[in-house]
């Protein structure tokens, strides 16, 4: 594609305040996580058991948890579990459900209806026994929990990309490529998958947090995060048990969380409509 | 619009659904129902193929076996039996039948305790439980198949109300086994009405069906919501029976039961959780109650693996756990902090207590062993996903580490695979718990028997073995005492397991509720409870 | 479009099989099994219960002992609840899951597109951002926490509605409904604003408002048939999702429900509910995905081929 239309997307989503703002958070938060290690205050297992749980305080900033151990490191390590895990398994599940999705959508026929039936497969097995004998196959490992993930979710994706490319591939543009002779690959790539953007990546900033807690729910399975250490989904699922008597291990974490993904939100609203080219001239 | 719309009918059902629900706890002054949080939902209802707490509860207050116990002591009382006589040598036991019926009207007779003996050792039928009954002569035979014929079980009806027993060995904690659901009659016409005497899911036990002879019967079950128990008017004692129903509840989730506790929607919990306990004794002293319970909390150790094999390298383990620090600040349930494998015991049993917490000696341990920090494996600790476990082997981690330099990984799995694992061998430390049938060490150490089914350690100790024979063999409860007291000293030394804590039993119990006395079985007769004022 | 649907039915066949093949695979090879207990089985008494559960038998026997048996509608026995058919525990579940989803998949739909179509017409205004903001919000809180939160404030506090049940007491049927529709609400909104942004784009609308047509005419006309094709789309799926999702909510409020006994049943090893509940979810799942591109082709013309 052309240097320019990428240029005034950019200037286009630079101008949008909303997702300034969450493009600079989102980097702040990915910069916080790469520097984890070299900046966190405590040891992310270190307990002090005489302590227990504590209010925030100003040796402990966001307080500590039931072991005593201190919050916002625990908050920090739990972000590079949370941010890898949501977005690579977001990527994996984007990139098949599209491709997926597009192919199925634009060739149609029988082509489309053994590929959504594949789709239709997959959504009825039971997602906890396969979860329970990859593990079993290939033990803990985190490059398997996003497979596992992204598997799961690619489905979903992939229909609605379907619906989209068949409305869309119905239209005069594309059957005017077609009829200019434009190959399938070019059609798909130049006109599809761009104009099928906007619900996809609505749909992804979407799909980010729901993988971020299904991460919390694997834990328990024992294919996510290895204890001691942790991740914001399993940060709040054990602070929502004990949010009346210790609020801070609930509220911190789900702040962290929440903020995350209205951050991705703002960006992925301003990546759709600087990357539309019909918001060019409204 | 739409919004506002949907915001008033809200509001509606809202309003219009408050003020009607009287919690019923609120009125059960006058209905005299009482309802209980009951855990996991029951897999059944047959005394003989059932095997957890949630159908003990219920089979408490539908079936009655030939005796019950004291609501405070647990010390066995007159149930379906009226007294009983025992030969001077232990190994003969006559008990005398009172006029007690069926909640359809027949008598209660000493031949409904051989059918149902018979049953429940039938090996077809796959009891889970059959060696509660395996003091009696040729029942351990017939439920393995060695023999067919029943009536060579020492068991016999010598006429409707005299029931005779003969133990192949003296067990002075027999009479207190006849309390357990698994040796409970069931009602042979029925049984047989709805299936065969030794088909497992026979539907006798649906609402309709049950026959029963407890102070209670099945008027409703509903899966996962509830199931409801009437007074019986067939029942012996039924003067004393002061509740007019009994509700129990499914619910496996601490923090719901909470949420159903504080709105008035059950009178007694199952467990508090976790993070409640410590705010709730501060708050509610006189409604949380936290009472020892007779069960061990425990690690348990795969000797095959090195360097666990090494007895050193296990004591070192065990010398480096500070159990009170577990207790106190870990668990934080009153639990106490076990030295012995067995729990402390009201029948005058007093466990061998050598263990102790010395990191130095710990230290020590291991450089005999020949382990330095540099050349010791990273060991692997098993449990099954919970917040409870986690914590304590995440502080176990650490104490190791600081006082051993040991490195541990964690791993959790769900329930099946952890089972599993421990079955097949597959692991180096194991999360374990055991919570004793009936009082008696036998209960504990018999487990750790060679090739015993939860052993699951690959130990084994001939002496250890001979011990535990004898102890069945002695005829005086102190002398039986004594071997199992040397059986355990080994056991301790050699530690295949490490205990950890005692088990407490931590619930909430609305006031109203009267005679619910606290004891180590948790165990309770509802003929003695009552919801007063 | 009633060839479409023969058809479908036709292909859901090969479907089904290939689901209770695999899962059948899956569940048989899964570590631990249905009586694995705390207090370890005897190898005799073992022996018994595999028995007389058929699982002695060579797997391909009892593979095809369970297809004639689903072929005549017969799933088994459950070997968590012994005396009770999958059949009967499917019965008991299905109704109040299929409910509880019902009610907050209408609830979503009312929410969300109404919020959409706001946001969507008002785009970057109050209108836009406030309902835009709370369904992010919607999304953001997990019913781990949304649940526990309401019962809290309306149970516990306000002591306005019961905090668990479902048709056990009035009124208990509102949280878990509200709990589990709202991030479907959310998810609608957004969709719809998304669909709703593309469309008012379109030529054809600018001629519609350039002819002079009310704009309630033109949005709930002609924009909203095209602008809530994603919704469409996503509501199979998201049928589905509410039906297996439901687990997370039906164990919060102790709701006596389908989702509750699938997880469960994986959890336990019931071989055959796992299986049962597989297939039911898959036929649902397959329905509701046809279900939904029909009204997508009824609602968009273009997609009928």
């Amino acid at each position: 594609m052309n240097n320019s239309l990428w240029k005034d997307a950019l200037d286009r989503l630079i101008s949008n305040k909303l997702s300034l703002f969450g493009s600079i958070y989102i980097l702040f938060i990915i910069v916080l996580a790469l520097i984890t290690p070299l900046i966190a205050p405590y040891d992310y297992a270190y307990q002090n058991l005489d302590l227990g749980p504590s209010a925030p305080s100003a040796l402990h900033w966001l307080g500590t948890d039931t072991l005593g151990r201190d919050l916002l490191t625990r908050m920090m390590y739990g972000s590079r579990v949370s941010l890898m895990v949501g977005f690579l398994a977001t990527m994996v599940a984007l990139t098949i459900g599209v491709l997926w999705g597009t192919i199925a959508g634009f060739s149609g026929g029988k082509v489309d209806t053994i590929m959504m039936r594949i789709v239709d497969v997959l959504y009825g097995i039971p997602f906890i026994i396969f979860v329970i004998l990859l593990m079993v196959i290939f033990g803990r490992n985190l490059i398997l929990l996003f497979m596992a993930i992204g598997a799961v979710e690619w489905l979903t994706m992939a229909r609605i990309v379907r619906s989209q490319v068949m409305s869309l591939s119905k239209q005069e543009f594309i059957l005017a490529a077609e009829a200019m002779g434009v190959s399938k690959l070019g059609i798909i790539y130049k006109h599809l998958i761009p104009n099928a953007i906007g619900p996809v990546i609505v749909y992804a900033t979407l799909t980010v947090p729901q993988i971020m807690l299904l991460e919390a729910f694997l834990s328990f399975l024992g294919l996510g995060v290895q204890a001691p250490l942790s991740s914001w989904g399993l940060l709040i699922r054990d602070g929502a048990v004990s949010m009346e008597e210790y609020w801070w291990l609930l509220i911190f974490p789900s702040l962290a969380f929440s903020l995350t993904l209205f951050s991705l939100n703002f960006i992925g609203d301003g990546l759709r409509d600087a990357l539309d080219p019909r918001t060019s001239d409204s | 619009m739409k919004y506002k719309f949907l915001f008033i009918l809200f509001s509606v059902f809202l309003i219009g659904s408050c003020g009607e629900n009287v919690p019923p706890v609120e009125s059960s002054y006058e209905t005299k129902i009482l309802y209980l949080g009951n855990g996991t939902e029951p897999k059944d209802l047959d005394p003989h193929t059932v095997t957890g707490v949630p159908e003990s509860k219920i089979l408490m207050a539908l079936i009655e076996g030939l005796v019950i116990r004291h609501p405070d002591g647990l010390e066995p009382l007159p149930g379906v039996a009226k007294n009983w006589d025992i030969s001077s040598d232990g190994k003969e036991y006559v008990f005398y039948l009172r006029d007690a019926f069926w909640s359809n009207g027949d008598p209660v007779t000493a031949n409904d305790f051989v059918y149902s003996w018979n049953r429940m050792l039938m090996p077809s039928l796959g009891s889970q439980y059959p060696d509660m009954l395996y003091d009696v002569v040729n029942a351990e035979n017939f439920n393995k198949g060695l023999i067919d014929d029943f009536s060579l079980v020492g068991v016999k009806a010598i006429d409707a109300q005299t029931l005779k027993v003969n133990l192949r060995n003296p067990a002075p904690y027999f009479v207190e086994l006849l309390a357990h659901y698994t040796t409970r009659p069931v009602h042979k016409a029925t049984i047989e009405k709805h299936g065969e005497m030794d088909s497992m899911g026979n539907q006798w036990t649906r609402p309709g069906n049950f026959v029963g002879n407890g102070p209670f019967t099945l008027e409703d079950w509903k899966l996962n919501q509830v199931i409801r128990v009437k007074k019986s008017p067939t029942y012996w004692d039924a003067d004393r029976v002061k509740l007019n129903e009994i509700h129990f509840l499914p619910i496996d989730n601490p923090t719901r039961e909470d949420f159903m506790f504080r709105s008035g929607r059950i009178h007694v919990t199952s467990t508090v959780p976790t993070e409640k306990i410590e705010v709730y004794r501060e708050q509610y002293p006189d409604q949380i109650t936290i009472t020892p319970y007779y069960g061990t909390y425990y690690y348990r150790i795969n000797i095959n693996k090195s360097p666990l094999d090494n007895k050193l390298v296990r004591q070192a383990l065990s010398l480096s756990m500070d159990r009170e620090k577990i207790t106190d600040k870990v668990a934080k349930g009153g639990q106490i902090p076990a030295f012995s494998f067995t729990p402390p015991d009201p029948n005058s049993y007093f466990p061998p207590t050598t263990l102790e917490y010395n990191p130095e000696a710990a230290k020590q341990l291991l450089e005999i062993a020949g382990y330095t920090p540099e050349n010791l494996p990273t060991i692997e600790l098993l449990y099954n996903t919970s917040e409870g476990h986690q914590k304590i082997a995440e502080a176990m981690q650490q104490m190791w580490k600081e006082n051993l330099g040991i490195n541990i990984v964690l791993t959790n799995t769900d329930w099946k695979v952890y089972l599993s694992r421990q079955n097949t061998g597959d692991y180096e430390i194991a999360r374990a718990g055991w919570i004793g049938d009936y009082q008696d060490p036998k209960s504990f150490l018999d487990m750790m028997v060679t090739g015993r089914g939860n052993n699951q350690t690959g130990w084994s100790n001939e002496e250890y073995d001979n011990l535990l024979i004898k102890a069945a063999n002695s005829t005086s409860q102190s002398e039986r005492f004594m071997h199992m007291y040397e059986a355990e000293k080994i056991l301790m030394d050699e530690l295949p397991i490490i205990p950890i804590y005692t088990y407490t039993r931590i619930f909430m119990k609305h006031q109203s509720v009267k005679g619910w006395n606290p004891n180590l079985l948790d165990s309770h007769a509802y003929q003695y409870i009552s919801i007063e004022e | 479009m009633l060839n479409l649907i023969l058809r479908r039915i036709g292909i859901a066949i090969p479907v089904l099989l290939t689901v209770i093949t695999l899962t059948f695979l899956m569940v048989h090879s899964a570590p631990g099994g249905p009586f694995d207990e705390e207090k370890a089985v005897s190898a005799e008494v073992l022996a018994k219960l595999n028995e007389r559960y058929n699982l002695d038998q060579p797997l391909s026997v009892q593979y095809f002992d369970y297809l004639s048996g689903v072929l005549v509608g017969d799933f088994g026995p459950s070997f968590r609840y012994p005396g009770r058919s999958v059949t009967e525990l499917i019965s008991i579940g299905l109704p109040i899951t299929f409910e509880l989803a019902l009610y907050s998949i209408i609830f979503a739909l009312c929410v969300g597109i109404f919020a959409g179509v706001l946001g969507a017409l008002r785009p970057n205004t109050a209108l836009d951002y406030i309902p835009m903001s709370t369904a992010m919000i919607g999304i953001c809180v997990p019913s781990i926490i949304l649940g526990p939160t309401l019962i809290l404030v309306f149970g516990i506090w306000l002591e306005l509605v019961p905090v668990s049940g479902w048709g056990y007491m009035p009124g208990d049927k509102i949280l878990p409904t509200l709990t589990l529709g709202t991030a479907y609400a959310a998810y609608c909104a957004r969709l719809t604003r998304g669909g709703m942004l593309e469309i008012l784009n379109q030529d054809f609308i600018r001629t519609a408002r350039a002819k002079g047509l009310s704009e309630t005419r033109v949005v709930v006309v002609h924009a909203l048939r095209g602008g809530l094709t994603p919704v469409i789309a996503f509501l199979g799926p998201a049928m589905a999702g509410l039906l297996a999702g439901s687990f997370v909510v039906e164990t919060i409020f102790g709701i006596p429900g389908l989702g509750r006994f699938y997880v469960e049943a994986a959890f336990n090893r019931d071989y055959t509910m796992i299986l049962g509940s597989s297939i039911f979810f898959s036929v649902l799942i397959v329905s509701f995905n046809l279900l939904s591109d029909l009204v997508a082709a009824a609602l968009n013309p273009k997609l009928r081929d």
